[in-house]
């Protein structure tokens, strides 16, 4: 909107854009070295879901190293860490009725997940979260669920703090009866924590030109959902993963199947948007995927509670953005701390808040009144644990990219036999130019759902809990409107029908009898696929009014 | 004039309801919790009061666990001036808040007691007229407008045949409907305040009620799912079809 509203402003000393487990391990540390240092701070959380945990999806099997530094007594705090990984099974799907299990010698050994001087846990992210949260009120944060930055307030090339989005602002653009302006919050750092593809993010990396000198981030789209099954069938700890099979040799991915507490086990696959055939839809191939006797055997007889979607960042160092800009920090997968090779990103993304939160802590006791781009983080960033993991992981996503799951695996498993001595692989395609046209490409027939093991996309989303309110403008805004129908269309049969995970891009038949393009912004589960996939990157994602999207359980 | 708002923690109406494998109850398990939409209502009807300078004094006042004080924080980022929080695990039901709030009022003598006509988790709709029962006070249930003039209270209520005005002499009970009004957002400041303001805790032994429930849960059932449309071949199956399949013609 053009027109000047009178906002409100509050002051911070710190202000972190999203309570995910970077942002909210950031706070903590914050608030803990203020507390040892007898210092008063004042930390601001902003968090787009309608509570902690509603926006968080995640595996996972988390390696507690990071939490163990900010909370060495965390267990005495009762963080959710109850099912450690107890057994670890990796298979290669050969068809939809054959597998072949690898031998534990043969696998890459970080992705092994039992054994080390670690133990790993199967814990739900969004309940790891909801604990921190109230670790970190504890201390003295203030978390505002509900309430979405809209944008970041920048001054003379100084990010000054957020602006929250308005509310009550009608699909017309004019304000309802409800109408609230968003209120500015300015810190002396603001940390984003916003996870993979934030939106504000992605504009911080374009307008400090962060990503100079680096590959083009890759991005993988995961799927998951929760499913209660019988007692009998349950083995808590249990850790299966897999690849091959349903997806082709030209398309990389890979599943999960996990044992968790209470009778619940979950399933997911995450497929990478570097895909090249337009037809394919990773909603689909998802559920088809579960019918393989491999996955079935541990769903069958259960009932499926939730689903979800989420882009996850996995190119890794090659493609990590440097993080500090002047008055502030991108952290965790908002800047794409994830270790592809370990399929975790919980832990080094919370390793990154820790170390913001050091670097940030020491200018503002240093008396340092903000606005400055912090070098320190840098440094210590780069001297720590999370990093020289990502460095010694960092060829793994290109390498199978390149080479394909079992070329690029022989390449890892070579390469961390020889302590990553082998020569560093880069994949310089961005995921949205990688796909062929639609005329050179395979149309692919999926299998109708079952109702039992596989779902069609709308009873999903519905298992998403996803709200939005409906009279608001369309958060999901095109460049060229015309372009969907002009120019994907005829060349990639609309793609954004199928990687939405939520049935949020229709093509349908206009009144003229012409195609038109629709989007139901009302069922997106904010993953971003379409934000980053679209092959003429005419789609971006803003986010819609605090409170909307997904309401995830235990996800 | 002093404002007593009932409010309720219940599964977020976004939230798909799961029933637990065993049958036993709803699974609450890491589900998102929110205040009943017809007690936010009622919030909103307390905060328009006060505004209006009817109202000097909101008090909010909920019967649950500890985490419920989460909604009462909320009603106090939306306006409400201090809240009383009766804690207890027990599974309550309508009769056992009614007779929790009844000695509230007792004890605060509010000038009007506001609450949502049902709460959305067992649809009740009892705990309004309870109260009115036991404490003698007039009510004018699911209302649509309502109008203090001075020792009356004019209530509009939603009744099956359209619009019924009903005039009470205050102290009285009013619960809303969802037209009545609509909900502001809290501003952020605001919930920051709130986290400030008294919130005073009370189990039912000190009001020297017993709140516990006095029905069984015998057994918990989801409806049964919609089965699956079929594509018929032509009209003389259709109409075979529900004759014969569906019985609804003859």
């Amino acid at each position: 909107m053009t027109s000047v509203t009178e906002r409100d402003s509050m002051d911070f000393d710190v202000v972190i854009v999203g309570a995910g487990p970077s942002g909210l391990a950031a706070a903590c540390r914050l608030m803990q070295q203020a507390n040892a240092a007898e210092q008063e701070l004042t930390v601001c959380v902003v968090e787009k879901g309608s509570e902690v945990g509603a926006h968080i999806l995640s595996g996972a099997v988390f390696e507690p190293r990071a939490l163990a530094e900010l909370f060495p007594d965390w267990e005495e705090r009762g963080a959710p860490l109850t099912t450690p990984a107890i057994r670890d099974e990796l298979y290669l799907l050969k068809d939809a009725e054959k597998a072949q299990k690898l031998p534990n010698a043969l696998v890459p050994k970080s992705m092994h997940n039992t054994g080390g001087d670690m133990p790993r846990y199967v814990i739900s992210a969004g309940n790891l979260c909801r604990w921190l949260a109230e670790q970190a009120e504890g201390l003295g944060v203030e978390i505002f669920p509900g309430f979405a930055a809209q944008e970041a307030i920048i001054e003379e090339g100084v990010v000054k703090g957020i602006l929250i989005g308005d509310m009550g602002v009608g699909a017309d653009g004019a304000p309802k009866d409800s109408y609230m302006p968003g209120m500015e919050l300015r810190a002396k750092y603001t940390l984003f924590a916003e996870g993979a593809r934030g939106h504000i993010g992605k504009r911080l990396i374009q307008k400090y030109d962060l990503a100079a000198g680096k590959d083009p981030q890759h991005y993988g789209i995961g799927l998951k959902e929760l499913w209660d099954i019988p007692a009998e069938q349950h083995e808590p700890g249990l850790v299966l993963h897999g690849s091959g099979w349903p997806l082709d040799k030209s398309t990389h991915g890979g599943w999960f199947l996990y044992h968790a507490e209470n009778q619940q086990v979950v399933v997911g696959l995450i497929m990478d948007l570097s895909y090249q055939n337009p037809w394919l839809s990773p909603f689909d191939e998802f559920q088809r995927m579960k019918h393989h006797p491999v996955l079935a055997k541990h769903l069958e007889g259960g009932k499926r509670v939730a689903y979800g979607a989420r882009a996850i960042v996995k190119g890794g160092l090659n493609c990590l953005p440097k993080m500090t800009f002047p008055g502030g920090l991108l952290i965790g997968c908002d800047a794409g701390t994830l270790n592809f090779a370990k399929i975790k990103g919980l832990h080094t993304a919370m390793k990154s808040g820790l170390v913001a939160a050091e670097a940030v802590f020491e200018a503002i006791a240093g008396g340092d009144e903000g606005g400055q781009e912090l070098t320190a983080f840098t440094e210590k960033w780069e001297a720590s644990w999370a990093y020289a993991e990502l460095k010694e992981s960092a060829s793994f996503g290109p390498a199978i990219h390149k080479y394909g799951t079992v070329g690029g695996g022989a390449y890892n498993f070579v390469n961390q036999l020889l302590g990553g001595k082998l020569p560093n692989v880069h994949d310089t395609t961005p995921d949205h130019a990688a796909l062929k046209p639609a005329a050179e490409c395979e149309k692919i027939d999926y299998p109708k759902p079952d109702g039992k093991l596989s779902f069609d996309k709308l009873s999903s989303v519905f298992l998403s809990n996803t709200n939005h309110e409906e009279d608001q403008p369309c958060h999901l805004r095109l460049a060229d409107p015309e372009l969907p129908i002009r120019d994907n269309l005829p060349t990639y049969a609309e793609p954004a029908s199928r990687y939405c995970p939520a049935g949020v891009y229709e093509v349908i038949e206009g009144d003229d009898g012409k195609p038109q393009f629709q989007i139901n912004f009302q069922n997106c589960v904010h993953c971003k696929t379409c934000d980053i996939k679209d092959p003429a990157q005419n789609i971006t994602w803003v986010a819609p009014e605090g409170g909307g999207g997904p309401n995830y359980p235990n996800m | 004039m002093k404002v007593f708002v009932a409010v309720k923690r219940v599964i977020d109406y976004n939230v798909k309801i799961r029933v637990k494998p065993d049958h036993s109850d709803v699974d609450l398990t890491s589900v998102k919790m929110a205040m009943n939409p017809f007690c936010e209502i009622a919030v909103e009807e307390a905060v328009r009061l006060k505004e209006k300078g009817v109202a000097t004094e909101i008090v909010a006042v909920t019967i649950g666990p500890k985490a419920a004080q989460e909604q009462l924080r909320t009603a106090l980022a939306l306006g409400a001036d201090r809240a009383i929080h009766v804690e207890t695990d027990e599974r309550v039901e309508s009769l056992g808040a009614a007779k929790a709030l009844a000695k509230l009022v007792e004890e605060e003598q509010p000038g009007l007691v506001i609450l949502g006509k049902q709460a959305i988790d067992t649809d009740n709709n009892q705990t309004g007229q309870m109260l009115a029962a036991l404490t003698g006070l007039p009510q004018g249930t699911f209302a649509s407008a309502v109008d203090v003039d001075g020792e009356k209270v004019q209530v509009t209520r939603e009744v099956d045949g359209g619009l019924q005005t009903v005039e009470l002499t205050l102290p009285a009970i009013v619960t809303t409907d969802l037209r009545l009004n609509e909900p502001r957002y809290a501003k952020l400041p605001d919930i920051m305040k709130a986290k400030k303001k008294p919130l005073d805790v009370k189990t039912p032994a000190d009001l020297g009620v017993s709140v516990g429930s006095r029905v069984k849960l015998v057994k918990v059932e989801p409806p049964a799912e919609r089965q699956g449309g079929v594509k018929v071949g032509s009209v003389d199956e259709l109409v075979d079809k529900l004759k014969n399949e569906a019985k609804v013609i003859s």
